[in-house]
């Protein structure tokens, strides 16, 4: 087996693995940014996943192809009005945020189950008809070598997640905006002298990680569960969170993390397909994101900060 | 109001809203709650053999959530459990399995395999906290996937030929008990209920009655101060931390030489750690708030399967009520407030 064939292989499923996690850690990025923890992502991918599933079984004869498009939409709403009881209780109720962030996976996963059983009478839905399917993508297709790697059997959802993690990257560090979320992130109450709404960008911060991490949770199921049971979402989001902190808290950073993890995930999968590959023992790809993580936070392979602020409550008048 | 009483008035109303929001759930979705709880209520106590089922569920529930509260007292949140759980539970199979000693040298030795076991997987956060600095949350976080990972690939590869499944630990290891078992009409119900009763006992002398004890709430309080005050804080941090890994170990042995008596590979968590987090929480980290607090949620766990079979209701109810239960009790800020605005106005 060529390089080149193994690269055709390799790359899509890599894109493919990844970009449930890029979206995801960039939501977890613009959250504790913002200066709140969020390790509620899991649980918002699992409601983005089950809603999307279910919209695109209630609704594929009425919308037909564009079904998985309207369910990313609809998820991505559907995670930012959940990430709103995390910002509620983390913001408003000073509640702890990592335990806030752990009711938020237990009341999901409870939650989507819940619904599975009382609308389907079972324990997983049906299998979609129409998720995201494998396109070339036109005019860069026919690019030599790069075009048959890169853009023949993808998918348009992980060059979207490419496109929306350098928007992200744009917003977070060269808008006022970015300046607005990072400052509460880092020196809350310097923030609010300069007249800055703590609360409001907290908010903002964790409603878009929602928003986020909701789409993650539409693409995963709709591009490679295709249906939902308890096991669709099971450990997608903290994969995420850790991308997020192996990409130091930077959107360009969370998505080179994202497509590493990506790779470890897919190479674990089709890797007994590959030659080289298939005498490395499966588990150390698949806990190879987690020792990275552990590592980059040791400092061991550069250190990473976090914000400073990231996990405090912000009560004013207090020093 | 004393600071003592919202201490004890908190959890229970966190407890009676989540209750109250499972209901408002089961209404919109058309479900009867009074038949669904009356179902939930039979499913735990309303026979002998799901009286036994609940001990045993309540049994890794306690050491769990002693693990969760013995860090939190120190000022650590050890996610983790769940990591160390699964390693506790593989390391007492594996020497439930493969030795051959008499029952009171065997028993024994497998459960301090567990204790030792999950002891090492928090030891490792323990010491980068400790050292590095490096936040316990997120490194215990990456610990329970590397923990899930690496056990299913030394069940499938290393003690079983490919097998899903390991044998059955020896009966000189096992905890179970023909008698206990008889009396509560063959449920799974064993001795390390006794074990965990004990633990509880243990994390409150420990942390109540000695030096040790007092040092290491002094570091939960204020680093700085235990600091100034000529305590080790590091030490006490990785003390902290294994302690609160054997607790969790000792948990997994539970459902190792107890309950099930092999190991299975995992497609995904217990969700006893987690489950875990919610007992301490519920508890307010101390040892008898825990023992409650694990007799409640292993009696929702258990009687929640009943729920299904007898008012058709999906048993995730449950798992929805948990998650409001820990919701209510992190915003346990705003319950005060409330209460404090209610009790000033009964004094004018």
């Amino acid at each position: 087996m060529s390089l080149m064939e193994i690269l055709i292989i390799v790359v899509p499923s890599t894109l493919l693995w990844a970009a449930p996690l890029i979206f995801t850690a960039l939501g977890g990025t613009f959250s504790e940014r913002s200066g709140v923890v969020n390790i509620g992502l899991e649980g918002l991918m699992m409601i983005g996943a089950f809603t999307a599933i279910v919209f695109n079984l209630t609704f594929v004869h009425t919308f037909g192809n564009a079904t998985p498009w309207i369910a990313l939409i609809v998820a991505m709403v559907a995670g930012a009005l959940f990430s709103l009881i995390h910002a509620v209780a983390a913001i408003t109720f000073r509640a702890d945020h990592t335990v806030s962030g752990v009711a938020i996976n237990l009341l999901a996963a409870g939650l989507c189950m819940f619904l599975v059983k009382q609308i389907y009478g079972k324990g997983e839905t049906a299998i979609i008809s129409k998720g995201f399917n494998k396109i070339d993508i036109p005019v860069l297709k026919d690019i030599p070598i790069i075009g048959k790697i890169f853009f023949q059997n993808t998918y348009w959802t992980s060059f979207l997640a490419v496109i929306i993690a350098l928007i992200a990257w744009y917003i977070i560090f060269k808008t006022p905006f970015g300046l607005r979320l990072r400052s509460v992130g880092e020196h809350p109450m310097a923030a609010d002298t300069m007249g800055i709404n703590v609360t409001k960008m907290r908010y903002l911060g964790v409603i878009i990680s929602g928003a986020l991490g909701g789409i993650g949770g539409a693409i995963y199921a709709q591009s490679i569960a295709n249906n939902f049971s308890h096991a669709t979402i099971s450990g997608q989001g903290f994969m995420a969170l850790a991308a997020m902190i192996f990409g130091k808290w930077n959107p360009l950073g969370a998505l080179g993390a994202g497509i590493f993890f990506g790779f470890a995930q897919s190479i674990s999968i089709i890797g007994s397909s590959l030659p080289f590959l298939k005498d490395i023992p499966n588990v150390y790809l698949l806990i190879a994101p987690y020792v990275l993580t552990i590592l980059v936070l040791t400092g061991f392979i550069g250190r990473a900060e976090a914000p400073k602020a990231d996990g405090t409550h912000y009560i004013k008048g207090s020093r | 109001m004393s600071k003592r009483l919202s201490g004890i008035i908190t959890p229970i109303i966190a407890v009676l809203l989540g209750i109250i929001v499972g209901t408002i759930i089961m209404l919109v979705c058309g479900y009867n709650p009074i038949s669904a709880y009356t179902a939930l209520w039979n499913g735990a106590f309303g026979q002998v053999y799901y009286f036994g089922e609940v001990v045993r569920q309540v049994t890794p529930y306690i050491l769990a959530g002693l693990a969760v509260a013995f860090a939190f007292r120190v000022g650590l949140f050890n996610i983790g459990v769940e990591g160390q759980f699964i390693v506790g539970w593989l390391a007492s199979v594996w020497v439930g399995v493969s030795f051959d000693l008499p029952k009171i040298i065997h028993l024994p030795l497998a459960i301090i395999a567990a204790i030792l076991a999950g002891a090492l997987w928090a030891y490792i956060p323990g010491i980068l906290k400790a050292r590095l600095r490096v936040h316990e949350v997120i490194v215990t976080i990456m610990m329970n996937y590397i923990a899930l990972h690496v056990s299913n690939y030394l069940i499938k590869n290393v003690m079983t030929n490919h097998k899903d499944r390991t044998g059955m630990i020896k009966d000189s290891a096992s905890l179970r008990s023909d008698w206990l078992q008889s009396m509560t009409d063959y449920s799974r119900l064993h001795w390390g209920i006794i074990i965990a009763i004990v633990c509880c006992f243990i994390m409150w002398f420990l942390l109540e009655r000695t030096t040790k004890g007092f040092e290491l709430r002094a570091v939960g309080f204020n680093q700085d101060a235990a600091q100034y005050a000529g305590m080790n804080v590091n030490r006490n941090i990785i003390l902290s931390m294994v302690i609160s890994g054997a607790f969790a170990g000792l948990a997994g042995a539970m459902d190792g030489l107890g309950t099930f008596g092999y190991i299975t590979v995992k497609n995904g968590f217990t969700g006893v750690g987690f489950d875990g987090i919610a007992i301490a929480l519920l508890g307010g980290n101390s040892a008898l708030g825990v023992f409650f607090a694990a007799i409640l949620f292993g009696a929702l766990k258990v009687g929640a399967l009943n729920m299904p079979l007898e008012a058709g209701v999906p048993n995730e109810l449950v798992d929805i009520i948990i998650a409001l239960i820990v919701f209510f009790v992190a915003s346990s800020y705003i319950i005060r407030v409330a209460l404090n605005r209610f009790g000033k106005k009964d004094v004018k």
